[in-house]
């Protein structure tokens, strides 16, 4: 570096903490290097976020969220949607980029949750990060309902109807919690507007807050790794971790090959199946949001249908409250559990990999669970689904519930000293 | 690692595969015909002609301009000269002179605008495309509707038969597995033809519904192949840099 350069690098440095950053959270942190195919999945979020965003910013610009009609009949905020999609140069690519985004992010999302939940990342000293992690998955989800309803199609319409109304199932607040979330009494423009405001600027700037502390506190801490061991435990000399790598360049060069063929596949979807059959993009939201013309199913985007599930399976009352209020608790529950399992696993090891025979189908019946209830979560309820998911919906508790038990009991492996490739 | 990978994907797309077929299993069945769509310009445009004569005088297609046709091989002279018929601009949209609350008030329901009704009608018995083409080939004279018309695949539906001076006149007959219909007076167009030039207006109707469609899959095409160069190239960085890890 030239005198001149290094002259005002000195000069930043004694004024803003640039060097000691890039060297405390890239090429002086210290990462496992036996991180596997699981581990791209972090990087991946942060750059599905970073699509939403910019994209975002490109689709503010001809949006409107307005829901009178225009003069051929259609609400001005679906008719600028169509605008963008065919009068804005580049503005179909740019919607589809942000309606595949949206699904992308959650299953990038649910396959990090799922990583974690496979190599006990959640584990002490991680429980901060996994609960922002929480927290962050809690405020993608009402980021992405309040997304849904800005293009006012059927399905944005008697969406938001039908999750709206939940609220009024609390007892004595949820009536006027219901009429505050909508500003009126049926979902309309007011709705659209204050969901339009939370959705580009309230949601997300809390979401970038706890993304911030997300990664913070991983590189206060350190990652966990495939094999569930401390690193730091080894050190040489220099007090570097003997199985740790720099950060940069290592696994930023690692992450571009991960970017890349998510990309290829994200890329697939946006040129060639943006609706993903029907999946990212609902076929009725293709009709204007009409509020006297009610679909015969309304089913929600396919991310939110484990927990939607868990919802209509509560069909009984209690204690003289509604079963939808059980029902709205359930599912409030069936997320804020996942907040708790640094403390409802006792088990002595982290990794899957030393785990034994009990953790292991407990979390088989776990995803199959999930599965089950996602897919049940598209469908209209029939006696005997309504069954199949309550069964499920037991079972997805009861993996959380009853994991200081069986945790606790299960036949574990010795972990290794050091890690190890697989 | 790798097989395991690979086993999750398959998984994963058995699952996605088999979602479609057991969505089908439940409730009410709706057998569509397979609409035989065409990208073929001389098909598209001889579907916007009938689009323009036949459909514009009731539905609107508001979100698509008369100029975009040009994307379909029309030049703005033939657009102008053929298919407008009142003083508008070719950048204009294609809307209908007829008020809505009258329109209401003769079908029971305002037309609805036509510009996304190929990807509306998508479900999981078939495409719109599909949905369509069975629509547009199902009316038959019922004369306990007011319009004298009425249709298999949308009972009651408000719209009379349009295309009848081209299919003629058809009547349902009551069968063992629903009703069939019979052609009782012919039109100006044979059966094959009519099922081409209803295929023809279904194809417009499906681009008019996307119109970037094509090109879409074009430039996905170089986006994927510039992408797998460069998973190559950055595979290659990173084993490259990863070398003296073991």
């Amino acid at each position: 570096m030239t005198t001149k350069s290094q002259a005002l690098l000195n000069w930043v440095d004694e004024r803003f903490p640039l060097t000691s950053s890039i060297k405390g959270h890239l090429t002086e942190y210290y990462a496992p290097k036996n991180f596997n195919f699981w581990y791209f999945f972090g990087s991946l979020a942060l750059m599905v976020l970073v699509i939403q965003i910019v994209t975002g910013i490109f689709l503010v610009m001809h949006y409107k969220p307005d829901a009178s009609l225009n003069a051929a009949g259609v609400p001005v905020a679906f008719a600028s949607v169509e605008y963008i999609m065919r009068d804005v140069p580049g503005g179909w690519i740019i919607r589809y980029l942000h309606s595949t985004g949206a699904s992308a992010f959650f299953i990038v999302v649910y396959l990090h949750m799922f990583r974690g939940l496979l190599y006990g990342s959640y584990r002490k000293p991680r429980e901060l990060i996994w609960i922002f992690g929480t927290l962050i998955f809690l405020v993608l989800m009402a980021e992405a309902f309040m997304g849904y309803l800005l293009p006012w199609g059927q399905m944005s319409f008697w969406g938001a109807q039908v999750i709206v109304n939940l609220f009024s199932a609390i007892p004595l607040i949820g009536p006027d919690l219901s009429l505050v979330i909508r500003g009126d009494f049926v979902v309309s423009d007011a709705t659209l507007n204050r969901f339009f405001s939370f959705h580009v600027i309230a949601v997300p700037l809390v979401l970038i807050g706890l993304v911030a502390a997300h990664i913070i506190a991983l590189h206060e801490v350190g990652s966990n790794n495939p094999d569930g061991i401390e690193i730091k435990k080894k050190k040489d000399a220099n007090g570097i971790p003997l199985d740790g790598i720099p950060f940069h360049p290592y696994y930023t060069v690692k992450d571009i090959v991960g970017v890349v063929a998510f990309l290829f596949f994200f890329s697939a979807v946006v040129f060639f199946a943006p609706e993903a059959g029907g999946y990212f993009l609902e076929f009725n939201n293709f009709l204007p949001a009409d509020p006297l013309v009610t679909p015969l199913h309304i089913a929600p985007v396919w991310y939110f249908t484990p927990f939607y599930s868990v919802l209509r399976a509560v069909t009984y009352p209690l204690f003289g409250l509604d079963a939808k209020f059980w029902g709205v608790v359930a599912m409030g529950a069936s997320v804020v559990v996942i907040a708790f399992l640094p403390w409802l696993d006792r088990s002595p090891v982290k990794s899957m990999r030393y785990k034994g025979p009990v953790f292991k189908g407990a979390v088989a019946i776990f995803v199959v669970c999930f599965v089950i209830l996602g897919y049940l979560g598209v469908l209209p309820p029939t006696p005997g689904r309504t069954l199949v998911s309550q069964i499920c919906s037991v079972l997805y508790f009861a993996f959380f519930l009853a994991m200081p038990w069986y945790s606790k009991l299960d036949k574990c492996k010795p972990e290794p000293e050091r890690v190890t490739f697989k | 690692m790798k097989s395991r990978v690979i086993s999750f994907i398959k998984r994963a797309a058995a699952v996605a595969l088999f979602a479609p077929a057991m969505a089908m299993a439940a409730g009410a069945v709706l057998h569509l015909d397979k609409a035989p769509v065409s990208t073929d310009p001389a098909a598209l445009q001889h579907g916007a002609k009938l689009f323009v004569n036949y459909c514009l005088n009731c539905h609107g297609a508001s979100f698509l301009r008369y100029n975009r046709l040009q994307d379909i091989g029309l030049s703005e002279a033939a657009i102008r000269d053929n298919l407008m018929f009142t003083g508008e601009k070719t950048g204009d949209q294609m809307k209908v002179a007829m008020s809505r609350a009258e329109a209401k008030q003769w079908f029971g329901a305002a037309p609805p605008d036509l510009t996304l009704v190929a990807r509306a009608r998508a479900s999981e018995f078939g495409s719109g495309a599909d949905w369509l083409y069975t629509y547009l080939r199902q009316f038959h004279r019922d004369p306990n509707r007011p319009t004298g018309w009425n249709n298999l695949v949308f009972p009651n539906v408000g719209m009379p038969n349009v295309l009848w001076e081209l299919q003629g006149e058809q009547v349902a007959k009551a069968g063992e597995h629903g009703s069939t219909l019979e052609l009782v007076k012919p039109g100006k167009l044979s059966p094959e033809e009519y099922d081409k030039a209803v295929a023809d207006l279904v194809s417009y109707i499906v681009w008019m519904g996307e119109p970037v469609a094509e090109k879409r899959k074009v430039i996905g095409m170089y986006v994927l192949a510039f992408l797998a160069g460069l998973f190559v190239l950055a595979l290659a960085l990173k084993k490259n840099y990863w070398k003296d890890i073991h």
